[in-house]
């Protein structure tokens, strides 16, 4: 017993640690963004002086701002609006940075999630919009478009984990493919479709909101907590989801088999672990993922797709992978990197709408982090080492295997930080 | 005990200029990585013309201590001395201008190059800019013709054996006029007859004035060929002999601090029934057209150990994969306890009754990322003891992964949650015997499962497989090391080019006629076997 007061400390400072490093690149990330804003502040000559400043301030706190008051200054406060709508578009990006981190814990890297989300978005609408709310009922419309834009999800990403399983094709070289290969499809599926808004002059290169059709999903009573806002139930759906992940993943036999055949695919099979299965099914589950988050997005009833996409892909997918890297590929850390990611998101709203920056800003201040969320591996072992050092002159005795050359080195230090997420 | 032996030690004698005894000498050698002191204050001496062993077991640093004399690392206190002269050696570039020349365990050679460039690759002569290979060409054929060396030197090295390949680096090492020359592990690749060849040249060499320094854990090679042995124990300097005053034992013993049973004792083996039957197996190349196992066909009773012996590459390797079902056997039959299992599954083979020490710890062995619990119980996670529902039971699996550990005695940092990846080799190789020995079944596979290990955790090892075979357990053993079949096995079964060449009784064969089968230089018929 004695033993693991012991143990219960080192995890927590590994958690500590991986915490640490994502925090330290997001400050840094902010501190360059915050950069940023006063170098094109600068330069450019319709932004005020004050409208630096207050980029600036935006930057760090943004999502506190009230308005501005008759001099033009922030006010600050609880804004019902930013913050709800912050929830709101943190639920496609919590999905399919769930969708990265579980296809990463397995050794996969998932860079199929925007084809999978639009896979998941065709699913979803033409079930939305196609089945009749006066017969069917329209919660179970719901359930159905839902459901359909998952499965619809889950079998795109099953092409790579099959191409990869059975005739060893990178998953990132057939991901590529297969996101434009969907964002071609998807364009054709809705071109001449009677899905297209054609009511309003004006939006026939968008898709119906699901509203149309009297579908959306049920509010759960956060539209009381942030009023204004376009928050839904759509963000506790994503939570239980992400932290269903979480249980899948540690506690389950599934996960751990999934996770075995990840970082060794050849002890796995010496195991008598079915490999070629786990690789398609840690795809499937990873596009399932992409595709509920489009879904839930999609469903929410306020929103509309624009369906002439061949030309982008959408970006909920790419955030993915820098929500999941942030998050260190934990199901739970997602939730808070989504949520941060989409209060990025709002701010730069914000911030075009108070100065005369540009919204993208926030993108600007985006990529930076995910750099520096790069970095967050570099910083976690650094963290590492200086711990491991005091660690290990305490305790001498338990030296591991002597390191030889470096590259060939299989002791400790050298090949954990690298191994964690690879 | 080190009283005892106190006589045959010598205590290092500081030099004076004059007194150039020694060509070179490394003094009070202290190198620090990350968490461990690989060598800590180590005096090392080397005569002039005389063979050296430097002794120790895996992490006892003399790779270290060799790569700070040929300048890969710095060391953080101590001096090298040249002749009596303090030189520093801040890269290889620096230790090929003192001529000290380094044969590297893994041989750095350039593939698709043929052999004469390999040798005069950054030694190259030139006229007017232009490479000529002419008297390059002549000094390495007067080398090579001199020494014995032979090697075709228009053979590109991707084609040509090991033991060219090392010959090709020991004419590097001459082309280059090196006076010191470090052989790291330079045994472990060559078969028993190669092995008496470098032996014989070491010993020319040392007779031209050249010295030596011979890296090895192996006792029998230092007894054979060494002059003097400095011995290292966990990166500390244990003491130098000369090898005329002392036995294996006690080199032995000084390496692991501790007496060391060399030879496993055990009883005769009382076989009875077949466990493992395999008839006709082949199995296909992945790298050639030829078969990598050709229509082998053996026996394994309940209570002996059998012994596939072999040099590296003759099939072994798929030979038991074409048994446990790593790989799919093109033709013949395996038969376990009397059901076929030639068509099964992975899973259903391991089921059926098969334990697999695999030859690759970190590639088949473990899940190196993963805990050690969860590596303990790798193949029987899905047992109902181990999960409900799907539900990993963690407390169970905690509780039969610590008596795993307790009992095998796997040392970690922090016991079952350690990460796989930070232990050390023996203690993995440990972590996968006690799993494998305890699913308890009638047939145990064990490739190679000492490699790499030092003396006390291979006497631990060998101690277990016995035991095992006492239990009434069929053993198929898989080893390279000639000292580990003629010491462990019951019967010998010697692999070449992927088939059978002869079977043999330890009791009754020699290391040389062993040797002699897996050259391929002689073979038995073994037709009259059922």
């Amino acid at each position: 017993m004695k033993g693991k007061n012991t143990l219960l400390d080192i995890y927590k400072k590994e958690g500590t640690r991986k915490l640490l490093a994502s925090l330290i690149s997001i400050i840094m990330g902010l501190i360059v963004g915050a950069i940023v804003v006063v170098i094109v502040g600068v330069n450019e000559e319709n932004i005020l002086p004050k409208d630096i400043s207050k980029g600036v301030k935006m930057i760090f706190a943004g999502i506190l701002t009230k308005g501005q008051d008759a001099q033009g200054d922030l006010v600050w406060g609880f804004n019902s609006q930013n913050l709800g709508n912050m929830l709101f578009r943190a639920v496609p990006i919590i999905m399919t940075g769930l969708s990265v981190a579980v296809a990463f814990k397995t050794g996969l890297f998932n860079i199929g999630a925007p084809g999978q989300f639009l896979m998941g978005t065709l699913g979803t609408l033409v079930i939305a919009l196609s089945v009749p709310t006066d017969t069917v009922p329209a919660w179970i419309v719901w359930i159905l478009a839902f459901l359909g834009g998952v499965l619809a999800g889950a079998l795109w990403g099953c092409i790579p984990g099959l191409l990869k399983a059975f005739l060893n094709i990178n998953e990132v070289l057939a991901c590529i493919m297969t996101n434009w290969i969907s964002a071609y499809l998807v364009s054709w599926a809705f071109d001449g479709s009677a899905f297209r808004n054609l009511t309003e002059g004006t939006k026939t290169a968008y898709i119906y909101k699901t509203s149309h059709n009297g579908v959306s999903t049920p509010k759960m009573l956060l539209d009381k907590i942030f009023p204004d806002s376009q928050v839904n139930g759509g963000i506790i759906i994503a939570i239980v989801i992400a932290v269903l992940i979480y249980i899948l993943m540690n506690k389950t036999t599934l996960g751990y088999q999934l996770k075995a055949c990840g970082s060794n695919r050849h002890a796995a099979r010496y195991a008598g672990i079915n490999d070629k299965r786990n690789i398609v099914l840690s795809m499937a589950i990873a596009g399932g993922l992409a595709a509920a988050g489009a879904s839930l997005y999609w469903l929410s009833g306020n929103t509309e797709f624009y369906w002439n996409t061949y030309q982008s892909l959408p970006s909920e997918g790419f955030d993915g992978i820098s929500v999941a890297l942030l998050a260190t590929n934990n199901p739970i850390g997602v939730i808070f990197t989504g949520i941060f990611m989409a209060m990025l998101k709002v701010i730069g709203n914000q911030l075009s709408g108070y100065t005369a920056y540009n919204e993208y800003i926030a993108d600007v201040i985006v990529s930076f982090i995910v750099y520096f969320s790069a970095f967050a591996l570099l910083i976690r072992s650094l963290l590492f080492r200086s711990k491991s050092k005091k660690k290990e002159a305490a305790q001498p005795a338990a030296g591991p295997e002597q390191p030889t050359l470096p590259e060939t080195a299989d002791s400790a230090e050298e090949t954990t930080k690298g191994g964690e997420d690879a | 005990m080190k009283d005892k032996k106190k006589e045959a030690y010598q205590e290092p004698v500081t030099q004076t200029e004059e007194n150039t005894e020694y060509i070179i000498e490394m003094r009070n050698i202290t190198k620090e990585f990350p968490g461990i002191r690989a060598n800590d204050d180590v005096t090392l001496q080397l005569r002039r013309g005389e063979i050296h062993a430097l002794l120790g077991e895996n992490g006892a640093g003399k790779s270290t201590l060799m790569s700070i004399l040929f300048g890969m690392y710095q060391p953080e206190k101590g001096e090298i001395l040249k002749n009596g002269k303090p030189v520093k050696i801040r890269n290889p570039n620096d230790a090929t201008a003192l001529n000290i020349g380094m044969v590297h365990q893994h041989f750095k050679l350039v593939d698709v190059f043929t052999v004469l460039d390999n040798i005069v690759l950054g030694a190259e002569d030139t006229v007017a800019g232009f490479l000529s290979k002419k008297k390059a060409r002549e000094k390495v054929k007067a080398l090579s013709e001199r020494y014995g060396l032979q090697v075709n030197l228009d053979a590109k090295v991707e084609n040509i054996s090991v033991g060219m390949q090392q010959r090709t680096e020991i004419l590097k090492m001459l082309y280059r006029d090196n006076e010191v020359l470090i052989f790291d592990e330079p045994t472990a690749v060559l078969t028993p007859q190669e092995i008496d060849d470098l032996m014989a040249t070491m010993r020319e060499f040392a007779a031209e004035g050249k010295s030596i320094l011979f890296i090895t854990h192996k006792l029998n090679e230092i007894m054979a060929v060494a002059d003097r042995c400095t011995v290292l124990r966990k990166g500390k300097y244990i003491g130098t002999v000369n090898i005329a005053d002392t036995t294996k034992q006690e080199l032995s013993n000084m390496m692991v601090g501790r007496p060391v049973q060399l030879v496993v004792e055990k009883e005769p083996a009382k076989p009875t029934d077949v466990v493992l039957s395999v008839q006709g197996l082949t199995v296909p190349s992945k790298l050639s057209k030829k078969n990598a196992v050709s229509d082998v066909s053996f026996d394994v009773r309940a209570g002996e150990i059998v012994c596939i012996a072999g040099i590296d590459g003759n099939g072994q390797t798929e030979l038991v994969y074409g048994i446990s079902g790593l790989e799919k056997a093109s033709k013949g039959t395996v038969t376990l306890c009397g059901k076929n299992i030639s068509k099964a599954s992975i899973k259903k083979r391991s089921a059926a009754g098969i334990s697999h020490i695999p030859e690759d710890r970190h590639k088949h062995g473990l899940v190196l990322d993963d805990t050690l619990e969860n590596n303990i119980v790798l193949q029987r996670f899905q047992e109902k003891r181990f999960q409900t529902m799907g539900f990993i039971n963690r407390r169970e699996v905690r509780k039969y992964a610590q008596s795993i550990i307790d009992r095998f005695d796997v040392r970690s940092g922090q016991g079952p949650v350690t990460t796989a990846r930070s232990m050390s080799g023996g203690n993995q190789q440990k972590a996968i015997v006690g799993r494998e020995m305890d699913r308890d079944n009638p047939l145990l596979i064990a490739v190679q499962p000492t490699r790499g290990l030092d003396v006390g955790a291979i006497e631990y090892i060998h101690k277990q497989i016995v035991a095992q075979r006492d239990a009434g357990k069929a053993v198929l053993l898989v080893s390279l090391e000639l000292d580990e079949v003629m010491n462990l096995a019951d019967r010998i079964l010697v692999m070449y080019e992927g088939e059978i060449v002869g079977e043999l009784d330890p009791a009754e064969t020699t290391v040389q006629e062993l040797g002699l089968y897996m050259a391929g230089a002689k073979r038995m018929n073994r037709g009259g076997e059922q």
